[in-house]
Parts: C-alpha cells; structure tokens; sequence
C-alpha cells in the first residue's frame, strides 16, 4: 500500500525520459521503445464504454492523419482489460462507423498508470485521470496535459503543441500565446546585455530587447 | 499476440512481415517501408515471430527461420 502511495506522488515531470514499459495492447506487446525515432502521443481514460471517452477517441481518431503527417504515433491506455477494449473499439465502429486506428494499453496491473501519474486518487482510485503526454523522438517527455474525468480533451489544442513543438526544434524559438503555425515566432531573448543592444538593430518586431518576433 | 495466433500460425499482418523477409536479412525499417505497417508494429511483431520461432534475429535485422521458410511454404499453397 505504501508502496503505491509513494508510486502515485512520483509523477513523471517535462524535461525527463520517459518511463520506460512493455504494455499488453489491442495491437499486441508493446514497448516504449518500440516507438523511437517517433513522436509519442501517450494518453489516458478513465474507462472504456463511457460517454466522454467515447467522444474523445472519435476525436483521436479525425485527428490521426494530421498526427501522422507530423511523424506523431498515437497509444490509449485505461485500467481496462485487452477484451474489454477490443469490444469496446468494435462497438464504436458498430454505432458510429469510427474504426480507432491506433493501439490501446489495457493496463490492469496499473503498472504504467503509476509510473506516468496518472492514477489521481482525489479524483478517483481506480480510474486514470485524462492526461496527455507528448513524447519527442528521443522518448524524453515534452509536454504533460491532465484534465478531470468530467472534461473531454481539446483536439486542436494537442494539434497546436506538436506543431509548436516541432516548430520550436527546427528553429530554435519560441512561441508565443495562442501561437498558429503561420504567426510570427518569438526569438529566444539575449543573455548579456552586449546581445541585448545587439538585439535592436537586428531587424526583429521589437517591444523591447527582451520580447522580439520574427516571421519563419 | 497480434502477428502470431494462439495456435502459432502468423496473422495476416505477420504473414506479410515473413514476406517481407523472403530476400534476405532485413532491418524493422526496411521491413516497414516494404509493408507498409507503422514502425512501432513491426518492430514489436518482428520480436513475436522471433519468440514464436518463425524468424531469427541477427544484430540489428531479421530473416526467416527454417520454421518460416516452412510456414510461408505451407501458407502459399
């Protein structure tokens, strides 16, 4: 028991690798490292036949091709067994002509759910949490999302990190509030102040030395 | 196991993987690009077969077994 407890206080954290597992899946055993060179998109429900999980994997699954075009593989997972998902991903294509597409970790054991945090006991003991974890291509994890069981996940949201995260990789900036591929990047500011004074005659969009855009 | 059945014959997935591997030694890359199949399946299908005893596993890459040189004659008659 105690064991668990200290399992659910360590939670994985943006900067470090992601843990490592080898999951049984509705595609199979599956390995994070099976996924290397890929973006990862690791994501929970609470559990499988349940309304918003339902509209969420829909969603997943309209979003798949965009994700694919950006090299980005999807992996579901709940504390449900491999059967109980397989009937549930063929009762959504029965009711709604939707085939889910990507695989699903059926995470009985909660061995992965303990080790990503994503059982959030406040919210429920047995149930995972909605969390989303983007992994880069080197398995280090860059972006972690939760929601509650109450709210479903915003699909452009997701869309909108992995392009801003790609974006951030190949050009080395930043992206501002309610950045669109498209919108004008932030340069990284200067850190002494030579760069600092440097900065204004470069021909960026200056506020200030610190907050400077360019166009990509 | 999602490239070998309970009663040890490859699925259609894993059928075409073995194909794959007819013409020799083949990376999981390789083996992708000539399926078709994501990375991450073949990689993990490719280590089914080997565990089933239907391919080998030779550094980095993969070829048939005598087992799945046998398997894919039997299938393909």
């Amino acid at each position: 028991m105690e064991e668990i407890k200290e399992q659910i206080r360590q939670m994985p954290r943006i900067g470090e690798p992601a843990p490592a597992f080898e999951a049984v899946t509705t595609h199979g055993m599956l390995k994070l490292e099976d996924f290397k060179g890929s973006w990862l998109i690791l994501f929970s429900h609470p559990a499988d036949f349940t309304p918003v999980c339902t509209t969420e994997f829909i969603a997943f699954t309209e979003i798949y091709p965009e994700l694919q075009k950006r090299g980005v593989e999807l992996l579901g997972l709940s504390v449900d067994s491999v059967s109980s998902h397989i009937a549930w991903v063929r009762n959504v294509e029965e009711k709604t002509k939707v085939k889910i597409p990507f695989p699903i970790i059926a995470d009985l054991n909660k061995e992965v759910s303990l080790a990503y945090g994503m059982i959030h006991p406040g919210q429920s003991k047995t149930e995972t949490v909605r969390c989303v974890f983007i992994i880069d291509p080197n398995q280090k994890i860059r972006t972690i999302l939760y929601y509650p069981l109450t709210t479903g996940r915003n699909m452009d949201e997701i869309l909108r990190i992995v392009d801003a995260l790609q974006t951030t990789d190949k050009n080395a900036v930043a992206t501002p509030a309610n950045w669109r591929p498209g919108d004008k990047v932030v340069v990284p500011p200067p850190n002494t102040q030579e760069m600092a004074e440097e900065r204004l005659k470069q021909g960026y969009e200056c506020v200030d030395w610190y907050l400077c855009k360019k166009k990509l | 196991m999602a490239c070998v059945s309970p009663d040890g014959k490859p699925t259609e997935s894993g059928t075409k993987m073995l194909r794959a591997l007819q013409a020799g030694l083949k990376s999981p890359e390789e083996v992708a690009q000539e399926t078709g199949l994501p990375l991450f399946r073949v990689r993990s299908g490719l280590r089914e077969l080997t565990q089933a005893g239907l391919a080998d596993q030779s550094g980095e890459k993969y070829k048939l077994s005598p087992k799945g040189i046998e398997m894919l004659g039997t299938s393909s008659t």
